[in-house]
């Protein structure tokens, strides 16, 4: 017994002093991004001339009108998307397509619902080969510990709650050390109690590894809460609307939320967000009076 | 001391045998088995009205169930073909195998097929227009080409049916992987995924729910254009048995082949679905979570 926990504490402090060695977190850079979708009489700029650059070790949060292109700009850091004209940059390399220096995690859950949670979570070392089966195994269940998920791991992501999904699926990302995590609206379709719980959990994540983190969301609490830096995004075609420095002191915890200071910062970007979700409701909407 | 408490009675789980009898008992406490069984007495009821009881106009000719219950059971046919003719078996083998054959040959070629054309849009423009072209032809349509095209008996029939469920297992295929959320493969490609991993390890397990549906669609086409071919050009088989009793005018026969042949298709598509349910446990799962 006594032996096993001493084992344990070393495996954790094996990972630990691994995954710090990866913290030399990358920076990401947009430089004069333009992308459009249509053909050439119905084109719509999505993205046009868009300059943004995130500090490594920062966890940046995007947030903006819905529609606004969000997507569009986390499929072009992911590389699954190419930009028209600029350039996408990780540490001033191009980025050319997907690579899991980079991982998304995506709207809905992606969990591939034919594996258990264990194999979802080893997907990606198994199929690259690059991890010796023992060492694997000992970082899976080091990470299932993490995200509190032991005895969840023989089952499908079916048998789990959404909150669980989210947490099986940072896991899933985490294990392949990445520089970078892009989170896509993780938490979107939970319901308010574990968005909540997640916020808090993700957060102390971060807080232990500051790994370079976009996070894109609608939803200005959560932004406020987890940001370092605050990008508000403009109506299409998107453009940094404003950049907010958020100095709330580390760690939060969600009552950081009703201070005088987190208020004001809310109070910022939603006139902000309003205004500019009052441009596309304008836009959208038939004049009522004609 | 050891004082038993019936609520905390925590029993192993059976398995096996045992797991069988408790689903089987769990079962006959639910309506389902009696309302099955009060179905099929409506049906036969109405069935022995009609033809026997009130000797309906059109129905008067037919067979009815209580002639054809006695023919079937009855160790000295009176027309032939009972439950205790070797010919019955013959006939119910024999169709059968044709189907096995035929249902191999369209599985091992449709699905993979039916797999590359929805993962590379290359090979699927080159194939789908031809699909799409020979998929409405009737199956009775491709008889004289099949006669034409093979000799004897045995071939033509097996050819028939394996043509008509090929198209269904490709086209349903396909539409498995068109089914596959994209995210899958974002994800897969995001950890690092190389093509081959992205059509084995997403590919084909995302699109098995789609080929399963489309191989018990398919077992019973099979069952369908093999016994057209079988009433067109055949010695044997439930299609020539229905067939020859038709001109024969042994009526009660052929209703006992009809009825061998729904039950024959009934336990084929029933092993598929029982294959299908082995090989993809997540999904049995999720069906069980919606109360399915």
């Amino acid at each position: 017994m006594q032996q096993s926990d001493i084992k344990n504490k070393n495996n954790s402090a094996d990972i630990s002093s691994a995954e710090k060695s990866t913290e030399n977190s990358a920076s990401l850079e947009l430089r004069n991004v333009c992308r459009g979708f249509g053909d050439e009489w119905s084109r719509e700029e999505v993205i046009s001339d868009f300059s943004l650059s995130i500090n490594p070790g920062e966890l940046t949060v995007l947030v903006g009108p819905s529609g606004c292109g969000k997507t569009t700009l986390v499929n072009m850091l992911a590389g699954f998307d190419k930009p028209d004209t600029g350039q996408v940059l990780l540490n001033e390399k191009l980025i050319t397509g997907p690579g899991m220096d980079r991982m998304v995690v995506f709207q809905e859950t992606a969990l591939m619902p034919w594996l258990t949670a264990y194999q979802n979570v080893v997907f990606g070392p198994k199929i690259r080969n690059d991890l010796p089966g023992r060492e694997l195994k000992k970082k899976a269940d080091y990470l299932f510990e993490k995200v509190g998920l032991v005895e969840f791991k023989d089952k499908y992501p079916i048998q789990l709650s959404g909150g669980m999904q989210r947490r099986a699926e940072l896991a899933r990302a985490m294990i392949n050390d990445p520089l970078v995590m892009i989170m896509d609206e993780p938490f979107r379709g939970l319901d308010a109690m574990s968005r909540e719980l997640m916020q808090e959990f993700f957060v102390r994540l971060f807080e232990e590894n500051r790994r370079t983190n976009i996070f894109v969301t609608s939803e200005i609490d959560e932004a406020i809460f987890l940001a370092d830096r605050l990008i508000v995004l403009s109506n299409r075609p998107t453009s940094v609307r404003k950049i907010i420095d958020i100095k709330l002191p580390r760690p939060r915890e969600l009552n950081v939320l009703s201070s005088t200071e987190a208020y004001k910062y809310k109070r910022d970007a939603m006139e902000l967000l309003h205004e500019e979700a009052l441009k596309n409701f304008k836009r959208s909407t038939p004049k009522a009076d004609s | 001391m050891t004082q038993k408490n019936p609520t905390v009675n925590i029993k192993e789980a059976p398995t096996g045998l045992a797991l069988k009898i408790y689903n089987w008992k769990k079962s006959l406490k639910t309506l389902t088995p009696y309302l099955m069984l009060v179905g099929i007495s409506l049906w036969l009821g109405t069935y022995y009205l009609f033809v026997e009881g009130w000797e309906l106009p059109r129905f008067n000719k037919l067979p009815g169930p209580v002639e054809v219950i006695t023919e079937w059971i009855n160790p000295d046919p009176d027309w032939g073909i009972s439950m205790f003719s070797p010919i019955y078996y013959e006939h119910i083998m024999i169709s059968c195998r044709r189907i096995m054959i035929a249902f191999t040959i369209a599985t091992c070629l449709g699905v993979p097929l039916g797999l590359f054309m929805g993962w590379s849009k290359t090979f699927r423009d080159y194939t789908f227009p031809i699909l799409e072209v020979l998929r409405p032809i009737p199956i009775l349509a491709w008889v004289p080409l099949a006669i034409l095209m093979f000799s004897g008996f045995e071939t033509p029939v097996i050819y028939l049916a394996t043509l008509a469920s090929l198209f269904v297992t490709t086209l349903n295929t396909l539409l498995g992987v068109e089914s596959i959320d994209k995210e899958y493969f974002r994800a897969a490609k995001c950890l690092g995924s190389k093509p081959h991993h992205v059509f084995l390890h997403i590919v084909v397990p995302g699109s098995l729910p789609f080929i399963f549906t489309g191989l018990q669609i398919s077992i019973g086409v099979a069952w369908f254009s093999l016994v057209a071919a079988e009433m067109v050009s055949g010695e044997f088989g439930l299609g020539y048995m229905i067939m020859d009793s038709y001109m024969n005018i042994t009526y009660v026969t052929m209703v006992i082949g009809m009825l061998t042949l729904g039950f024959v298709g009934w336990v084929s598509s029933a092993l598929v679905r029982l294959a299908g349910n082995r090989m993809m446990q997540w999904r049995v799962r999720a069906l069980a979570l919606e109360g399915r």
